[in-house]
């Protein structure tokens, strides 16, 4: 395989007394959709917002495309083409879809004082973008507050992508989405894989993770319980992983394996 | 995208009719609410109200409320409020005043230095709401005190202990800029139009309406600037946004800070203009200048659709909002109700208009 987009090689973050992460490495390789499952607590937040320039590595070092990097901020790391989609999604439920897409990104034309958002552009991208996810809009014009929730999830993905990310990581992007509506962010982001992109994707959903996971890393308790391969691991494992093994396999007996 | 799907038809959406795409912007009710005024004013009124000189009556303190009203609607759109552009219009009045009076200068030189004086003020309001993070609601209401009390003070300063500092017209006449702040516009053409028999004059034969007051073209012309703004800049953009979702913009990149700084200098601006406009037309000023202005120009800005927690509105909403008032204001003379119902007219306006944005938000965003 060629070199990963990003390394994560031993990170730690640790607040005052508080060690969150302890020596966590990961990466991601292009095309590829790299799962990272974690119960809550586990210290996927801290990880993915290390990873987006939120926070600072107390130690350990992040390579971009083999080149060791340092984000100071959000907004470096997105430059750097490390997007994040968080699960509120940044999206405004008044504006319109075009208007969220390009919020704070507004193709201009003309110059000067004379310039302006380039509105029909904007449209244009913006319905051709959806389109290729998959999603019909009635009109660019329509609010983001009557999509549903996968769609809007779409949406958020697909300006990520519009605006050059390389990797894109998704936080929980199917924790409160229904059954229909998970398949299509799914979709979504197999469809995102095959543009070469990379994905991180953030779930403590086993069965979703399975569905286009590539490779699955669980953590657990600020560590990685290690990297396997699709087709290496079953799902009862990687639950095992993720809840620390014993306690869960008492539990299932006493629920009739239901979890 | 490498492929592209091509999108199948939603069985579940109903094509939209022209009214519900209508209903959807944020002006219908304000131009609603225009055709119901003139509906009722065109049945109870003198029919003198719709004649030119009728119009220019009502279209003249609408405005002056105008140009209030689309800096109180952007200010509003981006998620904060103003309570002190009243009091504004008085400092600013004063400023202005002292600026022609007492140091003399040319018109040149005080309008730009009112209109940067007005901006430092707006400012000050804005870095204080957003440094502190209160509500805007009261850090203007303090400020709503303090520039009337300033204003009372610098006047008895300014003239030596009155609370009227007159004068103005006298020291501005003759002043190549004069005529763009106060007056009328197109003299030339209301004459012409006298001569050739269109308009109604006097028995002298000049016309009974010598012009367009210049207030009515400024309200045209900042109405106009603050669509486009709105509609076809990415500031407009930034504006919707950072009213929407302070965070999501930001977010997003969009500097709500900056944007909401700014916002809270032009409505500052938008006061220093009435403030030039009715000074300049009055040839004095006096401490209870632009008194009430502050709710009268978020009532105009509500019955335009602007939401009271931001994100939604237009300036042409505002626009309309504003004629409606000067309507109701100016008409209730050509009709034989008490002139005081004017308030319970307004009170009951706003009401129906809040109701009517609530639903028609919830249109929009399809909540349930």
């Amino acid at each position: 395989m060629s070199e990963p987009i990003i390394h994560m090689d031993q990170i730690e973050k640790h607040f005052g007394n508080i060690i969150a992460l302890a020596g966590v490495s990961f990466d991601v390789f292009p095309g590829e959709c790299h799962c990272l499952l974690g119960d809550n607590g586990a210290g996927k937040s801290t990880f993915i917002k290390t990873m987006s320039g939120v926070h600072k590595p107390t130690s350990g070092q992040i390579f971009l495309e083999g080149k060791p990097m340092s984000f100071d901020s959000p907004r470096d790391a997105m430059e750097a083409g490390v997007a994040t989609v968080y699960q509120d999604l940044a999206m405004i439920p008044l504006m319109s879809v075009t208007r969220n897409f390009f919020m704070g990104r507004e193709p201009t034309k003309g110059w000067g004082i004379f310039k302006r958002f380039d509105t029909t552009r904007a449209n244009e991208i913006t319905m051709t973008e959806m389109a290729g996810m998959g999603i019909r809009l009635r009109s660019p014009d329509q609010a983001v507050g009557t999509l549903s929730g996968g769609e809007r999830q779409t949406v958020a993905i697909s300006r990520a992508v519009h605006f050059g990310a390389k990797v894109l990581i998704l936080d929980e992007p199917t924790s409160a989405l229904g059954v229909r509506q998970t398949s299509n962010v799914l979709a979504t982001i197999d469809k995102v894989r095959k543009n070469g992109i990379g994905i991180v994707f953030i779930t403590h959903n086993v069965r979703h993770a399975m569905a286009v996971g590539d490779r699955f890393t669980v953590l657990n308790r600020g560590k990685t319980h290690g990297t396997a391969k699709r087709g290496e691991i079953k799902a009862e494992e990687l639950q095992d992983l993720m809840a620390g093994g014993q306690e869960l396999a008492q539990l299932e007996g006493s629920l009739g394996g239901t979890i | 995208m490498s492929e592209v799907t091509t999108p199948v038809g939603d069985e579940r959406l109903k094509a939209e009719s022209f009214g519900a795409k209508l209903m959807k912007r944020p002006e219908l009710g304000a131009i609603a609410g225009v055709i119901l005024v003139v509906l009722f004013f065109l049945a109870t009124a003198d029919s003198s109200m719709f004649t030119l000189s009728g119009v220019m009556n009502f279209m003249t303190p609408a405005a002056q409320l105008g140009i209030l009203a689309i800096g109180a609607a952007m200010l509003m759109i981006g998620g904060e409020f103003d309570l002190s552009i009243g009091s504004m219009v008085a400092f600013a009045g004063l400023f202005f005043a002292a600026c022609v009076v007492n140091w003399g200068l040319p018109l040149v030189l005080a309008i730009p230095l009112t209109f940067v004086f007005a901006a430092m003020v707006g400012g000050v309001n804005g870095t204080i709401v957003i440094r502190s993070g209160l509500p805007s609601f009261i850090v203007t209401l303090a400020f709503l005190f303090i520039l009337r009390g300033l204003s009372l003070v610098g006047l008895k300063l300014a003239t030596g202990g009155s609370t009227q500092l007159r004068g103005v017209r006298e020291a501005v006449e003759g002043d190549w800029l004069a005529p763009f702040f106060s007056g009328e516009a197109f003299g030339g053409l209301f004459a012409w139009l006298a001569d050739a028999g269109l308009i109604e004059t006097f028995k002298n034969g000049t016309p009974k309406v010598p012009g367009i007051p210049v207030e009515i073209i400024w309200f045209v012309i900042v109405a106009l600037l603050a669509t486009y703004v709105l509609l076809r800049t990415p500031v407009g953009n930034w504006i919707f946004a950072s009213g929407g979702d302070r965070v999501a913009a930001s977010n997003s990149g969009v500097p709500v800070n900056k944007v909401k700084v700014s916002l809270f200098m032009l409505t500052a601006c938008c006061a220093a203009m009435v403030a030039i406009i009715t000074v300049m037309d009055a040839g004095s000023t006096d401490a209870r200048r632009g008194f009430q202005k502050e709710f009268e120009a978020i009532i105009a800005a509500v019955i335009g659709g602007c939401l009271l927690t931001g994100g939604y509105g237009s300036a042409i909403g505002a626009f309309f909002g504003s004629i409606i008032f000067g309507m109701v204001v100016i008409g209730l003379t050509y009709t034989n109700f008490d002139q005081d119902w004017f308030q319970v007219f307004l009170g009951g306006m706003l009401l129906i208009a809040v109701l009517f944005n609530n639903a028609i938000r919830k249109r929009v965003t399809g909540e349930r």
